[in-house]
């Protein structure tokens, strides 16, 4: 009993050092390969530089150069970034549904995201420049969260059956706005929305690079910050309140950090599900339930498994880029499946 | 009673839910070092006057005294570090360990007491409530009685003047009902205020120093259990006839009337 904490501790240091080399070794390989094939040297060189570093390393082929610069690794950055957002806003959404099997593709909140980009676009809205479709999604986001929170949470916590059924019911409204935007926009703008639903890192820009790291990186940290009143919650609301931990306002900005987290990575990639929902639970099983270390764990784990997916999407079948969002859902499906029978097993059946 | 021995006070307070008054002139005075018992039958506002000494829900109109200062006027911090509260159901989502969930009854202290308090407080708490050999152990894996007994440890380290206590005893064997009993002797004689709902008469005359008996939201009876409890009152409150009995040691034991 005395050597948990220190083998916890190293267990951490282990897992979290493990995951970051994870996240280099893939983001790295997934420079090199593609259509075309570069080195590790021309990899290296080129992000010095893109950093304003001319050194020795870098490549002669201005082709590669302007493939790695302006297509890999936008892309690259593209997939860390929303990986470690969708696994960040899973963990938080997790924890003020008291549920771990909220999770925002799952509980439409993604959907919503993408009903309200793909209004934006349809309708040619551009109030906000670069930034009209990402706002739309916001809205979209923040709406559905609410609603299902409001309508699956009963006295603090969440039925599974209630919270999936609200999910059912939010993304069939979701699917069939999808479907009403196809038909009122224009041929580009389908072919957009068809996109969407999918998922795919495919196209991702630096400028729209910037605009997911502006929301994301402080996003995830404000989420950091709350870690210990999350720990609390998990008491239930009336007993975190007892404690001190002001509920109401806890919920609130974490309904908005979720749909931030959410909306930002849907506007520009599409909805990919089931990250929320396999990566906590993942970090949770090695290092335990405490938000300190299972926030900033699932933000490493996130984007590892969305680096490693983009890698595999781009280069499986040769020629062709599979859509992110299929192979996550490939892989996470039928790890929901799994999830929702130990859930049941644990409650004794459906209530 | 002068002010120094007064740690809550709740002056004339109602409470209305949707339609229904769940209480009703409810004025109470709690004192430092002792416990005081809440008897009575189901639904007669039990659980609401302790949501409403918690702090939960605002007494309307009336007020509720802590410390000497408005229960309405204190941050969420500030009267987490006053009053604990132990409910009647206690989960936790997520596979915490016992010790991660008495550790988060320090939570409000975690500005002015350091990790050494801490351990030395949670220890304590933990050997009070007789969990210790349960540290390890998922919350979600216990018994119903383990849980409130882990549930009251975290009560005992969040370490307030004021401890409210809502059937702490339901679960749990007859064992246990006692160690819940002399933890909580042992915090009035630290000179804390500790308020428990109880349904067990005999339990609650046995440990109890003041006992005050509620009925339809309105409280009936407040005194010494020996000068206050007695066949026609718990006639009068519960509907049945008793038999009040001494038990060797020469407490109140309370047992209905069996043909």
């Amino acid at each position: 009993m005395h050597n948990a904490p220190l083998a916890i501790g190293r267990r951490r240091t282990f897992v979290l050092v493990g995951l970051i080399a994870l996240a280099l070794v893939g983001a790295t390989m997934s420079a090199m390969n593609g259509q075309l094939t570069a080195s590790a040297a021309d990899v290296m060189g080129s992000i010095l530089h893109g950093l304003g570093i001319d050194t020795a390393l870098r490549t002669e082929d201005a082709l590669i150069e302007q493939t790695l610069l302006q297509i890999r690794f936008p892309r690259i950055a593209m997939s860390l970034l929303v990986g470690a957002a969708l696994a960040v806003a899973g963990a938080v959404m997790q924890s003020i549904f008291g549920n771990p099997l909220a999770e925002p593709g799952v509980v439409g909140v993604s959907s919503g995201a993408a009903l309200g980009a793909a209004t934006a676009l349809a309708l040619g809205i551009t109030a906000f420049g670069g930034w009209t479709v990402a706002i739309f999604a916001f809205v979209g986001g923040f709406v559905s969260t609410i609603l299902v929170y409001f309508t699956a949470r009963s006295d603090g916590r969440t039925e599974v059956v209630t919270l999936l059924l609200t999910g059912i019911a939010v993304n069939a409204f979701a699917g069939a706005g999808l479907a009403l935007m196809m038909f009122a926009g224009g041929s580009a703008e389908r072919e957009q929305i068809v996109f969407w639903q999918l998922g795919t890192m495919n196209g991702s820009r630096w400028s729209e690079v910037l605009i997911v790291l502006a929301v994301t990186v402080p996003t995830m940290v404000w989420a950091g910050i709350l870690a210990g009143r999350y720990d609390i919650l998990a008491l239930g609301e009336r007993a975190a309140a007892h404690l001190g931990v002001n509920v109401e306002r806890l919920r609130i900005v974490s309904i908005v950090l979720v749909a931030l987290l959410t909306a930002v990575g849907v506007a520009f990639v599409g909805i990919i599900a089931f990250v929320g929902l396999v990566v906590p639970h993942m970090v949770r099983m090695l290092l335990g339930p405490g938000h300190r270390w299972l926030l900033p764990v699932s933000a490493v784990g996130g984007a590892v498994l969305l680096v490693w997916a983009d890698l595999f999407a781009r280069t499986w079948v040769s020629g062709s880029d599979l859509p992110i969002g299929l192979l996550t859902s490939l892989i996470g499906g039928p790890f929901f499946f799994y999830l929702v029978r130990s859930a049941r097993a644990r409650a004794g059946g459906w209530a | 009673m002068s002010d120094n021995t007064m740690a809550y006070q709740l002056h004339d307070v109602d409470c209305v839910r949707g339609t229904a008054t769940v209480l009703e002139g409810v004025s109470l005075d709690v004192n430092r070092g002792e416990i005081l018992a809440l008897v009575g039958p189901n639904g007669a506002g039990k659980s609401t006057l302790l949501a409403v000494m918690a702090g939960g829900i605002g007494p309307s109109p009336g007020r509720g005294v802590l410390q000497g200062k408005d229960i309405a006027t204190f941050s969420p911090r500030e009267l987490a570090r006053l009053r604990s509260v132990l409910l009647q159901s206690n989960q936790v989502s997520f596979s915490f360990s016992v010790r991660d969930v008495v550790l988060m009854g320090r939570s409000p202290w975690a500005a002015t007491s350091d990790d050494e308090t801490d351990e030395r407080v949670v220890r304590r708490a933990m050997a009070d409530a007789d969990v210790e050999h349960l540290a390890n152990r998922s919350f979600q894996a216990l018994s119903g009685g383990e849980r409130a007994r882990a549930s009251l440890a975290r009560v005992f380290a969040q370490d307030t003047e004021v401890v409210l206590l809502d059937e702490p005893t339901a679960s749990l064997d007859l064992r246990h009902q006692e160690d819940v009993m002399v933890a909580a002797r042992r915090l009035a004689d630290e000179g804390k205020a500790v308020v428990v709902v109880l349904h067990d008469l005999s339990l609650a005359a046995a440990w109890a120093d003041q006992i005050a008996i509620l009925a339809g939201g309105r409280l009936v009876e407040v005194g010494v259990p020996a000068d206050t409890i007695n066949a026609d009152l718990v006639k009068r409150v519960y509907g049945i006839d008793v038999h009040v009995l001494s038990d060797p040691s020469g407490r109140m034991v309370i047992v209905p009337q069996r043909p």
